[in-house]
């Protein structure tokens, strides 16, 4: 994987965001941004599943007004993500083990959103009320806060 | 202002601001439940918002919306200014100097005086536009102007990390 992480440091994105004074802390706020979209995503759905939030609602109904925020996040948080990968993608992701948690927490976080939770949320509705509802939204939601420690953590290795 | 520097200037002589400045792990420890507060409160309070506005979730009556989300919203915010005060305590004098820091504070205050004006006004006749879509404009431009000032809030607070501007004291 070095090499391309090295690779995508030598880019001319890479070397713009790493070149300017503004344009990381810029493209971090972005990200905090995206992160709160991501959260109306996330959250709604997940709160409902653990039998919180907006209970007389159908979990169906929400999942489907969530979809659109939980898909413009994790577009809007990847787009803002990579710049600031690029910056200095080997030598301080690279060499990060936050950074790589993070992702791990990540790609764990996307199959169990779009493979366990959804088809259960948009599923029969008294299988998403069960006990097995509230697992699924319990380890969703886990999955989810460590990405977001995970990536705080990178800026203090 | 100088009563206030005086202030800043006890509290980081303080037990607590000296103990999470010389600590390895507590201020990283804050600050990820400062972020990891950020996406629950501001995520359901955007939710919200676009509720007022008229985006989003318009079948749901605007006060069962607000039922069902005001708790975790709540509960958002006491994490988000527990963990803000933590952190502004472990080093108050470069807070309060900070420019970033200080549209932060005006932005807040301005966000606050946002929702009262949307509690005292418009949400007062709540029952009459209760499933009224879209809703009225004075809760359209409450639920706008909620998140434009929370976006800036965002976007600030990051900003805060940097020293670019030499300290307001």
């Amino acid at each position: 994987m070095a090499p391309w992480f090295l690779w995508l440091e030598k880019s001319w994105l890479g070397t713009s965001v790493n070149g300017s004074t503004w344009a990381f802390a810029a493209i971090e706020a972005g990200h905090l941004l995206a992160l709160a979209v991501l959260g109306a995503g996330v959250f709604l759905v997940n709160l409902r599943l653990l039998g919180f939030g907006l209970r007389g609602e159908k979990v169906q109904d929400l999942a489907r007004a969530a979809r659109p925020w939980l898909l413009g996040g994790l577009l809007a948080v990847t787009v803002t993500g990579v710049p600031l990968l690029s910056s200095l993608a080997l030598n301080k992701y690279y060499v990060n083990p936050a950074f790589w948690w993070k992702m791990y927490f990540f790609i764990a976080a996307i199959l169990f959103t779009f493979f366990v939770q959804q088809p259960l949320a948009m599923g029969d509705e008294r299988r998403s009320s069960s006990a097995l509802g509230k697992a699924v939204g319990a380890i969703t939601m886990i999955l989810w806060a460590g990405v977001g420690v995970m990536g705080r953590g990178i800026g203090f290795y | 202002m100088a009563l206030i520097l005086d202030c800043c200037r006890w509290l980081e002589s303080t037990a607590v601001s000296v103990g999470i400045r010389e600590s390895v792990w507590t201020y990283p420890i804050i600050e990820s439940v400062h972020v990891l507060g950020l996406s629950l409160f501001m995520g359901l309070l955007l939710l919200w918002d676009l509720r007022l506005v008229g985006f989003t979730l318009r079948k749901i009556p605007v006060s069962r919306m607000w039922r069902g989300l005001f708790p975790w919203i709540s509960f958002g915010a006491v994490i988000m200014i527990a963990s803000g005060v933590l952190l502004f305590w472990s080093d108050p004098v470069r807070f309060y100097g900070n420019v970033f820091f200080r549209v932060k504070v005006v932005g807040l205050a301005l966000a606050l005086a946002n929702a009262m004006a949307f509690h005292f006004g418009i949400e007062r006749s709540l029952v009459q536009w209760d499933t009224q879509s879209p809703p009225p404009p004075a809760a359209r431009v409450a639920g706008a102007a909620s998140i434009a000032l929370w976006a800036a809030i965002i976007v600030v607070g990051r900003l805060v990390a940097y020293n670019w501007f030499k300290p307001l004291i």
